[in-house]
Protein backbone atom coordinates (compact mmCIF):
# COMPACT_ATOMS: atom_id res chain seq x y z
CA UNK A 1 0.00 0.00 0.00
CA UNK A 2 1.56 2.96 -0.98
CA UNK A 3 1.96 6.06 1.19
CA UNK A 4 1.13 9.70 0.20
CA UNK A 5 4.50 12.16 -0.13
CA UNK A 6 3.14 14.35 2.66
CA UNK A 7 3.19 10.84 5.04
CA UNK A 8 6.64 10.20 4.75
CA UNK A 9 8.19 8.73 7.69
CA UNK A 10 4.72 8.44 9.46
CA UNK A 11 5.59 4.66 9.93
CA UNK A 12 8.68 4.80 10.83
CA UNK A 13 8.11 7.44 13.35
CA UNK A 14 5.78 4.81 15.15
CA UNK A 15 7.82 1.81 14.72
CA UNK A 16 11.11 3.11 15.66
CA UNK A 17 10.19 6.83 17.09
CA UNK A 18 10.83 10.10 16.03
CA UNK A 19 14.87 10.03 16.45
CA UNK A 20 14.98 6.57 15.14
CA UNK A 21 13.15 7.82 12.02
CA UNK A 22 15.61 11.01 11.54
CA UNK A 23 19.08 9.53 13.16
CA UNK A 24 20.52 10.25 9.74
CA UNK A 25 18.81 13.45 8.88
CA UNK A 26 19.82 14.30 12.25
CA UNK A 27 23.52 13.19 11.87
CA UNK A 28 23.94 15.41 8.48
CA UNK A 29 22.34 18.44 9.66
CA UNK A 30 25.33 18.70 12.55
CA UNK A 31 27.46 17.30 9.93
CA UNK A 32 26.46 20.58 7.96
CA UNK A 33 25.58 23.21 10.52
CA UNK A 34 29.21 21.67 12.41
CA UNK A 35 31.10 22.48 9.45
CA UNK A 36 29.66 25.58 9.17
CA UNK A 37 30.05 26.34 12.66
CA UNK A 38 34.02 25.50 11.91
CA UNK A 39 34.14 28.36 9.82
CA UNK A 40 32.61 30.93 11.30
CA UNK A 41 34.31 30.33 14.53
CA UNK A 42 36.94 32.23 13.92
CA UNK A 43 35.40 35.59 12.73
CA UNK A 44 32.25 35.51 14.70
CA UNK A 45 34.49 34.33 18.08
CA UNK A 46 37.95 34.57 17.08
CA UNK A 47 38.36 31.01 17.39
CA UNK A 48 40.24 30.04 14.46
CA UNK A 49 39.43 26.73 13.85
CA UNK A 50 39.09 26.73 9.81
CA UNK A 51 39.80 29.56 7.85
CA UNK A 52 38.69 30.43 3.86
CA UNK A 53 36.00 28.26 2.66
CA UNK A 54 35.12 25.53 0.91
CA UNK A 55 36.54 26.53 -1.99
CA UNK A 56 39.68 26.57 -0.08
CA UNK A 57 40.90 26.06 3.66
CA UNK A 58 43.06 25.46 5.98
CA UNK A 59 42.62 23.68 9.29
CA UNK A 60 44.25 24.12 12.03
CA UNK A 61 47.03 26.11 10.13
CA UNK A 62 47.73 22.76 9.05
CA UNK A 63 45.37 20.49 6.75
CA UNK A 64 44.96 21.65 3.21
CA UNK A 65 41.70 21.36 2.00
CA UNK A 66 41.21 22.53 -1.55
CA UNK A 67 37.35 21.97 -4.14
CA UNK A 68 39.28 20.21 -7.11
CA UNK A 69 35.68 21.05 -9.43
CA UNK A 70 37.38 24.85 -8.60
CA UNK A 71 40.42 24.10 -8.60
CA UNK A 72 40.01 22.47 -12.11
CA UNK A 73 38.48 25.09 -13.59
CA UNK A 74 41.65 27.73 -12.36
CA UNK A 75 43.96 25.51 -13.82
CA UNK A 76 41.80 24.92 -17.07
CA UNK A 77 42.00 28.82 -17.52
CA UNK A 78 46.13 28.48 -17.47
CA UNK A 79 46.99 28.73 -13.73
CA UNK A 80 49.78 26.77 -11.75
CA UNK A 81 48.64 26.15 -8.18
CA UNK A 82 50.52 25.86 -5.05
CA UNK A 83 51.24 22.92 -4.02
CA UNK A 84 49.03 23.35 -0.90
CA UNK A 85 46.10 23.53 -3.41
CA UNK A 86 46.96 20.35 -5.23
CA UNK A 87 47.77 18.75 -1.79
CA UNK A 88 43.98 20.02 -0.58
CA UNK A 89 42.51 18.84 -3.77
CA UNK A 90 44.12 15.34 -2.84
CA UNK A 91 43.38 14.92 0.07
CA UNK A 92 39.23 16.01 -1.00
CA UNK A 93 39.48 13.51 -4.02
CA UNK A 94 40.72 10.94 -2.20
CA UNK A 95 38.54 10.82 0.82
CA UNK A 96 34.87 11.34 -1.64
CA UNK A 97 36.34 8.61 -3.92
CA UNK A 98 35.91 6.68 -0.73
CA UNK A 99 33.01 7.87 1.33
CA UNK A 100 31.19 8.55 -1.98
CA UNK A 101 31.25 11.78 -3.78
CA UNK A 102 28.05 13.40 -3.28
CA UNK A 103 28.54 12.51 0.49
CA UNK A 104 29.37 16.04 -0.31
CA UNK A 105 26.17 17.50 -1.28
CA UNK A 106 24.62 15.35 1.72
CA UNK A 107 26.74 16.29 4.46
CA UNK A 108 28.72 19.45 3.61
CA UNK A 109 26.70 21.60 1.04
CA UNK A 110 25.08 24.35 2.52
CA UNK A 111 22.46 24.64 -0.25
CA UNK A 112 21.04 20.86 0.88
CA UNK A 113 19.18 22.53 3.53
CA UNK A 114 17.39 24.73 1.59
CA UNK A 115 16.49 22.33 -0.90
CA UNK A 116 16.24 19.85 1.48
CA UNK A 117 13.57 21.94 3.05
CA UNK A 118 11.99 22.96 -0.49
CA UNK A 119 11.31 19.25 -0.86
CA UNK A 120 9.98 18.80 2.51
CA UNK A 121 7.13 22.02 1.82
CA UNK A 122 6.85 20.74 -1.48
CA UNK A 123 5.86 17.13 0.20
CA UNK A 124 3.72 18.56 3.34
CA UNK A 125 1.56 21.07 0.70
CA UNK A 126 1.09 18.35 -1.71
CA UNK A 127 2.72 19.96 -4.80
CA UNK A 128 2.74 17.93 -7.55
CA UNK A 129 3.71 18.62 -11.24
CA UNK A 130 7.45 18.92 -11.98
CA UNK A 131 9.56 20.56 -14.89
CA UNK A 132 10.67 17.40 -17.30
CA UNK A 133 14.56 19.00 -17.39
CA UNK A 134 16.58 15.61 -17.71
CA UNK A 135 18.80 14.37 -14.89
CA UNK A 136 21.65 14.63 -17.03
CA UNK A 137 21.29 18.40 -17.71
CA UNK A 138 23.80 18.77 -14.64
CA UNK A 139 26.90 16.93 -16.91
CA UNK A 140 26.36 19.05 -19.50
CA UNK A 141 25.94 22.03 -17.11
CA UNK A 142 29.74 20.59 -15.24
CA UNK A 143 30.92 20.55 -19.08
CA UNK A 144 29.84 24.03 -19.59
CA UNK A 145 32.28 24.87 -15.97
CA UNK A 146 34.84 23.54 -17.71
CA UNK A 147 34.71 24.56 -21.15
CA UNK A 148 33.93 28.46 -19.97
CA UNK A 149 37.39 29.02 -18.24
CA UNK A 150 38.94 28.16 -21.55
CA UNK A 151 37.16 30.32 -23.91
CA UNK A 152 36.78 33.53 -20.91
CA UNK A 153 40.48 32.69 -19.51
CA UNK A 154 37.93 33.51 -15.88
CA UNK A 155 36.40 31.33 -13.46
CA UNK A 156 33.29 31.80 -14.65
CA UNK A 157 31.12 29.38 -12.52
CA UNK A 158 32.04 30.96 -9.36
CA UNK A 159 30.26 33.93 -9.95
CA UNK A 160 27.13 32.21 -10.20
CA UNK A 161 27.65 29.10 -8.11
CA UNK A 162 25.06 29.06 -5.51
CA UNK A 163 27.21 26.81 -3.10
CA UNK A 164 30.18 28.58 -3.13
CA UNK A 165 28.20 32.07 -3.13
CA UNK A 166 25.41 30.80 0.03
CA UNK A 167 28.89 29.43 1.78
CA UNK A 168 30.94 32.15 1.56
CA UNK A 169 27.71 34.30 2.66
CA UNK A 170 27.68 32.86 5.50
CA UNK A 171 31.46 32.90 6.25
CA UNK A 172 32.08 36.66 4.88
CA UNK A 173 29.34 38.55 3.78
CA UNK A 174 26.33 37.97 2.20
CA UNK A 175 25.28 40.70 0.43
CA UNK A 176 22.46 39.79 -2.17
CA UNK A 177 23.43 36.01 -1.55
CA UNK A 178 20.15 35.39 0.44
CA UNK A 179 18.44 36.25 -3.27
CA UNK A 180 19.83 33.88 -5.00
CA UNK A 181 19.28 30.77 -1.63
CA UNK A 182 15.81 32.15 -1.84
CA UNK A 183 15.16 31.73 -5.41
CA UNK A 184 16.45 28.42 -5.45
CA UNK A 185 14.12 27.43 -2.47
CA UNK A 186 11.08 28.77 -4.76
CA UNK A 187 12.98 26.71 -7.67
CA UNK A 188 12.27 23.39 -6.06
CA UNK A 189 9.33 24.30 -4.05
CA UNK A 190 6.91 25.36 -7.03
CA UNK A 191 8.74 24.43 -10.34
CA UNK A 192 11.09 21.10 -10.46
CA UNK A 193 11.35 18.49 -7.72
CA UNK A 194 14.46 18.15 -6.10
CA UNK A 195 15.55 20.77 -9.00
CA UNK A 196 18.91 22.39 -8.43
CA UNK A 197 20.63 19.44 -6.92
CA UNK A 198 19.12 16.31 -8.69
CA UNK A 199 19.10 18.22 -12.07
CA UNK A 200 21.61 21.04 -12.45
CA UNK A 201 24.23 21.54 -10.02
CA UNK A 202 27.49 20.96 -11.94
CA UNK A 203 29.20 20.64 -8.09
CA UNK A 204 26.94 17.66 -7.45
CA UNK A 205 27.23 16.22 -11.11
CA UNK A 206 31.35 16.40 -10.46
CA UNK A 207 31.08 14.73 -7.56
CA UNK A 208 29.00 12.14 -8.23
CA UNK A 209 31.61 11.24 -10.97
CA UNK A 210 34.24 10.74 -7.45
CA UNK A 211 31.23 7.98 -6.82
CA UNK A 212 31.91 5.58 -9.48
CA UNK A 213 34.57 3.84 -7.41
CA UNK A 214 33.12 4.58 -3.49
CA UNK A 215 33.18 2.35 -0.97
CA UNK A 216 30.30 3.26 1.57
CA UNK A 217 27.34 2.56 -0.32
CA UNK A 218 23.36 2.50 1.13
CA UNK A 219 22.42 -0.81 0.70
CA UNK A 220 19.01 -2.57 0.49
CA UNK A 221 19.93 -5.54 2.57
CA UNK A 222 16.74 -6.47 3.89
CA UNK A 223 14.54 -6.01 0.80
CA UNK A 224 12.34 -8.84 0.92
CA UNK A 225 10.65 -7.20 3.88
CA UNK A 226 9.34 -4.52 1.15
CA UNK A 227 6.39 -3.52 1.92
CA UNK A 228 6.12 -0.58 -1.22
CA UNK A 229 4.81 1.94 0.73
CA UNK A 230 6.56 3.75 -1.05
CA UNK A 231 8.69 6.42 1.29
CA UNK A 232 12.05 6.12 0.09
CA UNK A 233 11.46 6.93 -3.39
CA UNK A 234 9.20 9.91 -1.80
CA UNK A 235 12.06 11.21 0.43
CA UNK A 236 14.78 10.36 -1.89
CA UNK A 237 16.35 13.21 -3.87
CA UNK A 238 17.72 10.92 -6.50
CA UNK A 239 14.63 7.93 -6.55
CA UNK A 240 15.88 6.64 -10.04
CA UNK A 241 18.98 5.28 -7.54
CA UNK A 242 16.35 2.95 -5.52
CA UNK A 243 15.06 0.93 -8.04
CA UNK A 244 17.74 -1.24 -9.31
CA UNK A 245 18.64 -2.18 -5.98
CA UNK A 246 15.73 -2.32 -3.97
CA UNK A 247 13.79 -4.41 -6.88
CA UNK A 248 16.38 -5.83 -9.10
CA UNK A 249 16.59 -9.02 -6.64
CA UNK A 250 14.74 -11.26 -9.60
CA UNK A 251 16.90 -10.21 -12.45
CA UNK A 252 19.89 -10.26 -9.68
CA UNK A 253 20.52 -7.26 -9.33
CA UNK A 254 21.56 -4.89 -5.77
CA UNK A 255 20.76 -4.82 -3.18
CA UNK A 256 23.40 -2.23 -2.99
CA UNK A 257 22.96 1.35 -4.17
CA UNK A 258 25.99 1.54 -6.89
CA UNK A 259 24.34 4.51 -9.13
CA UNK A 260 26.85 7.57 -8.57
CA UNK A 261 23.89 9.92 -8.01
CA UNK A 262 22.88 8.32 -4.28
CA UNK A 263 24.38 11.28 -2.16
CA UNK A 264 24.67 8.54 1.11
CA UNK A 265 21.88 11.01 2.79
CA UNK A 266 20.53 8.09 4.54
CA UNK A 267 16.96 9.19 4.25
CA UNK A 268 16.19 6.26 2.95
CA UNK A 269 17.23 4.66 6.31
CA UNK A 270 15.55 6.54 8.69
CA UNK A 271 11.82 6.39 6.93
CA UNK A 272 11.74 2.76 6.32
CA UNK A 273 9.33 1.72 9.04
CA UNK A 274 10.51 -2.23 7.84
CA UNK A 275 14.56 -1.22 8.21
CA UNK A 276 15.23 -2.34 4.06
CA UNK A 277 17.98 0.00 3.98
CA UNK A 278 21.00 0.12 5.76
CA UNK A 279 24.98 1.56 5.27
CA UNK A 280 27.15 -0.91 3.92
CA UNK A 281 30.20 -1.34 1.58
CA UNK A 282 29.52 -1.55 -2.33
CA UNK A 283 31.31 -5.23 -2.43
CA UNK A 284 28.12 -6.42 -0.60
CA UNK A 285 26.54 -7.00 -3.94
CA UNK A 286 25.43 -10.36 -4.82
CA UNK A 287 27.76 -10.94 -7.59
CA UNK A 288 30.10 -8.89 -9.93
CA UNK A 289 27.69 -9.28 -12.82
CA UNK A 290 25.28 -8.24 -10.57
CA UNK A 291 26.76 -5.01 -9.93
CA UNK A 292 27.48 -4.67 -13.88
CA UNK A 293 24.18 -5.03 -14.93
CA UNK A 294 22.84 -2.67 -11.97
CA UNK A 295 25.21 -0.52 -13.34
CA UNK A 296 22.95 -0.74 -16.94
CA UNK A 297 19.89 -0.98 -15.09
CA UNK A 298 20.04 2.51 -13.07
CA UNK A 299 21.32 4.10 -16.25
CA UNK A 300 18.35 2.73 -18.12
CA UNK A 301 16.35 4.54 -15.45
CA UNK A 302 17.92 7.62 -15.16
CA UNK B 1 8.03 -9.69 -30.81
CA UNK B 2 11.49 -8.87 -32.20
CA UNK B 3 9.65 -6.13 -34.37
CA UNK B 4 7.61 -4.30 -31.91
CA UNK B 5 11.27 -4.66 -29.61
CA UNK B 6 12.71 -3.32 -32.62
CA UNK B 7 10.15 -0.18 -33.18
CA UNK B 8 10.65 0.88 -29.26
CA UNK B 9 14.02 1.01 -29.09
CA UNK B 10 14.09 3.21 -32.00
CA UNK B 11 11.52 5.70 -30.01
CA UNK B 12 13.56 5.55 -27.00
CA UNK B 13 16.76 6.59 -29.23
CA UNK B 14 14.80 9.14 -30.85
CA UNK B 15 13.53 10.00 -27.33
CA UNK B 16 17.49 10.72 -26.16
CA UNK B 17 18.77 12.37 -28.62
CA UNK B 18 15.47 14.44 -28.31
CA UNK B 19 16.47 14.95 -24.99
CA UNK B 20 19.93 15.30 -25.54
CA UNK B 21 19.77 17.68 -28.32
CA UNK B 22 17.42 20.21 -25.74
CA UNK B 23 19.21 19.86 -22.46
CA UNK B 24 22.76 20.39 -24.60
CA UNK B 25 20.86 24.13 -26.57
CA UNK B 26 19.49 24.90 -22.89
CA UNK B 27 22.91 24.61 -21.25
CA UNK B 28 24.41 26.05 -24.41
CA UNK B 29 22.05 29.47 -24.45
CA UNK B 30 22.77 28.84 -20.48
CA UNK B 31 26.55 29.95 -21.53
CA UNK B 32 26.28 32.11 -23.34
CA UNK B 33 24.36 34.23 -20.69
CA UNK B 34 27.24 33.56 -18.60
CA UNK B 35 29.50 34.40 -20.72
CA UNK B 36 28.23 38.06 -21.17
CA UNK B 37 27.02 38.39 -17.56
CA UNK B 38 31.11 37.49 -17.10
CA UNK B 39 32.05 40.51 -18.93
CA UNK B 40 29.38 42.75 -17.26
CA UNK B 41 30.57 41.45 -13.61
CA UNK B 42 33.79 41.13 -14.35
CA UNK B 43 34.65 44.62 -14.29
CA UNK B 44 36.30 46.35 -11.33
CA UNK B 45 35.23 49.78 -10.00
CA UNK B 46 38.41 51.96 -9.90
CA UNK B 47 37.92 52.05 -6.10
CA UNK B 48 38.77 48.45 -5.53
CA UNK B 49 42.19 47.66 -5.37
CA UNK B 50 43.46 44.25 -5.64
CA UNK B 51 45.67 42.89 -3.04
CA UNK B 52 49.58 42.80 -3.54
CA UNK B 53 51.21 40.70 -5.84
CA UNK B 54 47.52 40.19 -7.67
CA UNK B 55 47.85 39.37 -11.17
CA UNK B 56 46.70 41.37 -14.24
CA UNK B 57 43.17 41.87 -13.68
CA UNK B 58 42.16 38.94 -16.93
CA UNK B 59 44.71 36.44 -15.47
CA UNK B 60 43.57 37.24 -11.84
CA UNK B 61 40.00 35.92 -12.28
CA UNK B 62 40.84 33.03 -14.02
CA UNK B 63 43.23 32.18 -10.93
CA UNK B 64 41.48 33.53 -7.56
CA UNK B 65 39.43 30.62 -6.63
CA UNK B 66 37.71 32.62 -3.95
CA UNK B 67 38.51 31.15 -0.94
CA UNK B 68 38.90 34.37 1.43
CA UNK B 69 42.11 33.04 2.57
CA UNK B 70 44.50 36.21 1.79
CA UNK B 71 41.06 38.21 3.79
CA UNK B 72 41.54 36.27 6.44
CA UNK B 73 44.99 36.03 7.01
CA UNK B 74 45.48 40.03 6.59
CA UNK B 75 46.32 41.07 9.86
CA UNK B 76 44.74 44.54 9.21
CA UNK B 77 41.60 42.87 7.92
CA UNK B 78 41.33 45.74 4.96
CA UNK B 79 40.25 42.86 2.33
CA UNK B 80 37.16 42.29 1.72
CA UNK B 81 35.27 39.58 -0.77
CA UNK B 82 33.24 40.81 -3.20
CA UNK B 83 29.43 39.99 -2.76
CA UNK B 84 26.41 39.04 -4.65
CA UNK B 85 25.09 42.47 -5.87
CA UNK B 86 28.23 44.29 -5.70
CA UNK B 87 30.18 45.91 -8.96
CA UNK B 88 32.98 43.57 -7.94
CA UNK B 89 33.18 40.05 -9.19
CA UNK B 90 31.56 37.59 -6.46
CA UNK B 91 33.84 36.79 -3.95
CA UNK B 92 37.11 37.85 -5.00
CA UNK B 93 39.14 40.09 -2.53
CA UNK B 94 39.89 43.86 -2.74
CA UNK B 95 40.50 46.87 -0.73
CA UNK B 96 39.24 50.51 -0.34
CA UNK B 97 42.38 52.76 0.21
CA UNK B 98 40.34 55.48 1.92
CA UNK B 99 38.56 53.43 4.53
CA UNK B 100 41.12 50.73 4.77
CA UNK B 101 44.44 50.82 2.99
CA UNK B 102 47.27 47.79 2.52
CA UNK B 103 49.66 48.52 5.70
CA UNK B 104 52.53 47.19 3.30
CA UNK B 105 53.66 43.96 5.91
CA UNK B 106 56.80 42.91 4.95
CA UNK B 107 55.88 39.46 5.05
CA UNK B 108 53.02 40.21 3.09
CA UNK B 109 50.74 37.48 4.64
CA UNK B 110 47.96 37.78 2.28
CA UNK B 111 50.25 36.48 -0.78
CA UNK B 112 51.48 33.68 1.28
CA UNK B 113 47.89 32.40 1.65
CA UNK B 114 47.07 32.14 -1.46
CA UNK B 115 46.75 28.52 -2.30
CA UNK B 116 46.57 29.39 -6.56
CA UNK B 117 49.14 32.29 -7.21
CA UNK B 118 46.19 34.51 -7.99
CA UNK B 119 48.47 36.64 -6.00
CA UNK B 120 51.78 35.85 -7.13
CA UNK B 121 54.37 34.05 -4.82
CA UNK B 122 57.00 35.27 -6.52
CA UNK B 123 56.74 38.50 -4.91
CA UNK B 124 58.76 39.09 -1.83
CA UNK B 125 59.41 42.53 -1.24
CA UNK B 126 56.35 44.10 -0.57
CA UNK B 127 58.15 47.23 -1.81
CA UNK B 128 57.90 45.69 -5.35
CA UNK B 129 54.38 45.17 -5.39
CA UNK B 130 51.56 47.53 -7.63
CA UNK B 131 48.78 47.19 -6.50
CA UNK B 132 47.92 50.71 -8.25
CA UNK B 133 49.03 53.69 -8.80
CA UNK B 134 48.51 57.04 -6.42
CA UNK B 135 48.11 59.89 -8.58
CA UNK B 136 46.98 63.75 -7.29
CA UNK B 137 43.41 63.59 -8.84
CA UNK B 138 42.51 67.23 -7.64
CA UNK B 139 44.98 70.31 -7.79
CA UNK B 140 41.74 72.88 -7.26
CA UNK B 141 41.21 71.23 -3.80
CA UNK B 142 44.64 70.05 -2.33
CA UNK B 143 46.05 72.38 0.11
CA UNK B 144 49.51 72.42 -0.97
CA UNK B 145 48.54 74.17 -4.31
CA UNK B 146 47.43 76.84 -2.58
CA UNK B 147 50.56 77.42 -0.99
CA UNK B 148 49.63 75.86 2.39
CA UNK B 149 52.16 73.30 4.37
CA UNK B 150 50.48 70.12 4.30
CA UNK B 151 52.81 67.52 3.08
CA UNK B 152 50.80 64.90 5.18
CA UNK B 153 50.64 62.33 2.22
CA UNK B 154 54.67 62.60 1.57
CA UNK B 155 55.23 61.73 5.64
CA UNK B 156 52.99 59.03 5.65
CA UNK B 157 53.82 57.22 2.35
CA UNK B 158 56.09 54.34 3.33
CA UNK B 159 58.37 54.56 0.67
CA UNK B 160 59.09 58.17 1.89
CA UNK B 161 60.45 60.67 -0.78
CA UNK B 162 61.03 58.23 -3.55
CA UNK B 163 57.13 57.46 -4.42
CA UNK B 164 55.92 61.05 -3.33
CA UNK B 165 58.54 63.75 -3.57
CA UNK B 166 57.35 67.67 -2.82
CA UNK B 167 58.37 69.75 -5.60
CA UNK B 168 59.10 73.47 -4.74
CA UNK B 169 57.63 75.72 -7.07
CA UNK B 170 57.17 79.76 -6.89
CA UNK B 171 53.76 81.42 -5.25
CA UNK B 172 53.08 83.17 -7.79
CA UNK B 173 49.55 84.89 -5.72
CA UNK B 174 51.92 85.61 -3.26
CA UNK B 175 54.73 86.64 -5.20
CA UNK B 176 57.07 85.89 -1.99
CA UNK B 177 56.30 82.09 -0.72
CA UNK B 178 56.85 78.92 -2.35
CA UNK B 179 54.43 75.77 -2.85
CA UNK B 180 55.61 72.42 -2.16
CA UNK B 181 53.65 70.40 -4.72
CA UNK B 182 53.47 66.18 -4.09
CA UNK B 183 54.55 64.48 -7.42
CA UNK B 184 53.85 60.51 -7.51
CA UNK B 185 56.62 58.58 -8.97
CA UNK B 186 55.50 55.18 -10.28
CA UNK B 187 58.63 53.54 -10.57
CA UNK B 188 58.37 53.57 -6.55
CA UNK B 189 54.54 53.63 -5.72
CA UNK B 190 52.98 50.77 -5.16
CA UNK B 191 49.33 51.71 -4.63
CA UNK B 192 49.12 50.69 -0.74
CA UNK B 193 46.55 53.52 -0.69
CA UNK B 194 47.87 54.93 2.83
CA UNK B 195 48.57 58.66 1.35
CA UNK B 196 44.63 58.21 0.30
CA UNK B 197 43.49 57.16 3.49
CA UNK B 198 45.88 59.91 5.05
CA UNK B 199 44.69 63.20 2.69
CA UNK B 200 42.90 65.96 5.08
CA UNK B 201 40.35 66.74 2.67
CA UNK B 202 36.90 65.82 3.33
CA UNK B 203 37.46 63.74 0.16
CA UNK B 204 40.66 62.77 -0.64
CA UNK B 205 43.06 64.88 -3.72
CA UNK B 206 45.32 62.21 -4.11
CA UNK B 207 43.63 58.50 -5.36
CA UNK B 208 44.80 55.17 -5.83
CA UNK B 209 43.52 54.39 -9.28
CA UNK B 210 44.08 50.63 -11.30
CA UNK B 211 47.93 51.36 -12.94
CA UNK B 212 46.42 51.48 -16.43
CA UNK B 213 43.78 53.25 -15.25
CA UNK B 214 46.55 56.11 -13.88
CA UNK B 215 49.19 55.99 -16.48
CA UNK B 216 49.19 57.01 -19.84
CA UNK B 217 51.28 55.82 -22.89
CA UNK B 218 53.51 57.58 -25.25
CA UNK B 219 52.79 56.99 -29.06
CA UNK B 220 55.34 54.17 -29.81
CA UNK B 221 56.80 55.82 -32.73
CA UNK B 222 57.58 59.07 -30.60
CA UNK B 223 61.19 59.61 -29.85
CA UNK B 224 62.77 62.75 -27.58
CA UNK B 225 65.81 64.14 -29.58
CA UNK B 226 67.66 64.95 -26.15
CA UNK B 227 67.99 61.11 -24.74
CA UNK B 228 68.51 60.14 -28.64
CA UNK B 229 71.27 62.44 -28.54
CA UNK B 230 72.56 61.24 -25.39
CA UNK B 231 72.28 57.67 -26.76
CA UNK B 232 73.82 58.51 -29.57
CA UNK B 233 76.35 60.61 -28.35
CA UNK B 234 76.25 63.10 -30.61
CA UNK B 235 73.61 65.34 -32.39
CA UNK B 236 71.81 63.46 -34.93
CA UNK B 237 70.52 66.36 -37.01
CA UNK B 238 73.33 69.33 -38.84
CA UNK B 239 74.00 71.60 -35.66
CA UNK B 240 72.47 75.16 -36.36
CA UNK B 241 74.34 77.33 -38.42
CA UNK B 242 75.90 80.26 -35.87
CA UNK B 243 72.95 83.06 -35.85
CA UNK B 244 74.36 86.98 -37.10
CA UNK B 245 72.78 89.86 -35.48
CA UNK B 246 73.17 93.10 -36.97
CA UNK B 247 73.72 95.11 -33.64
CA UNK B 248 75.22 98.49 -32.62
CA UNK B 249 78.92 97.61 -31.09
CA UNK B 250 79.04 96.26 -27.60
CA UNK B 251 75.55 94.56 -27.58
CA UNK B 252 75.84 91.32 -28.42
CA UNK B 253 72.80 88.79 -28.41
CA UNK B 254 73.09 85.62 -26.75
CA UNK B 255 70.01 82.73 -28.20
CA UNK B 256 69.82 80.07 -25.80
CA UNK B 257 70.92 82.01 -22.72
CA UNK B 258 70.90 85.85 -21.12
CA UNK B 259 69.16 87.34 -24.62
CA UNK B 260 70.28 90.47 -25.02
CA UNK B 261 73.77 91.57 -23.41
CA UNK B 262 75.10 95.15 -23.40
CA UNK B 263 78.79 94.98 -22.43
CA UNK B 264 78.95 97.61 -19.80
CA UNK B 265 82.23 98.86 -21.07
CA UNK B 266 81.20 100.86 -23.84
CA UNK B 267 83.19 104.10 -24.85
CA UNK B 268 80.83 106.78 -23.66
CA UNK B 269 83.75 109.53 -25.56
CA UNK B 270 82.93 108.29 -29.11
CA UNK B 271 83.71 111.29 -30.71
CA UNK B 272 81.12 110.80 -33.88
CA UNK B 273 78.12 109.83 -31.52
CA UNK B 274 75.23 112.68 -31.94
CA UNK B 275 73.86 112.23 -28.60
CA UNK B 276 76.01 112.82 -25.15
CA UNK B 277 75.51 109.90 -22.73
CA UNK B 278 74.10 112.51 -20.63
CA UNK B 279 70.24 112.96 -21.07
CA UNK B 280 70.58 116.21 -19.50
CA UNK B 281 72.80 117.07 -22.18
CA UNK B 282 70.56 116.42 -24.90
CA UNK B 283 67.63 118.47 -23.02
CA UNK B 284 69.41 121.52 -22.17
CA UNK B 285 71.11 122.37 -25.98
CA UNK B 286 70.58 125.52 -27.45
CA UNK B 287 68.51 125.96 -30.65
CA UNK B 288 71.46 127.33 -32.67
CA UNK B 289 73.51 124.15 -31.72
CA UNK B 290 71.10 121.68 -33.92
Amino acid sequence: MANMPQDVGKEAIQTKGWIGAHKWLILRRISQLGILAAFVAGPWFGLWIVKGNLASSLTLDTLPLTDPHILLQAMISGVTPETTAIVGAIIVLVFYALVGGRVYCSWVCPVNMVTDAAAWLRRKLGIRGSSHASRSTRYWVLALTLILPLITGGIVWELVNPVSIMFRGIVFSMGLAWVLILAIFLFDLLVSRDGWCGHYCPVGAFYSLLSNRAVVRVAATNREACDDCMDCFNVCPEPQVIKPALKGAPKGIGPVIVANQCTNCGRCIDVCAVNVFQFGNRYSNQSSSGLHSAKAYSKHTV
Amino acid sequence: MAKSDKGKKSVSRRQFLTTTLKTACSVGIMGVGLGFYTQRANALPPLAIRPPGALPEEDFLGACIRCGLCARDCPFDILFLGQLGDDIPAGSPYFIARTGPCEMCEDIPCVAACPTNALDHSLTDIEKSRMGLAVVVDQENCIAFQGLRCEVCFNVCPIRGKAITLDMQHNVRSGKHALFIPVVHSDACTGCGLCEKACILEKAAIKVFPTDLAKGELGHHYRFGWKEKEKAGKALVTPDVKHQYNLPAGVRYDLQGKGLIIDSKIDESLPDSPFSTNPLDTLNRKPEDK
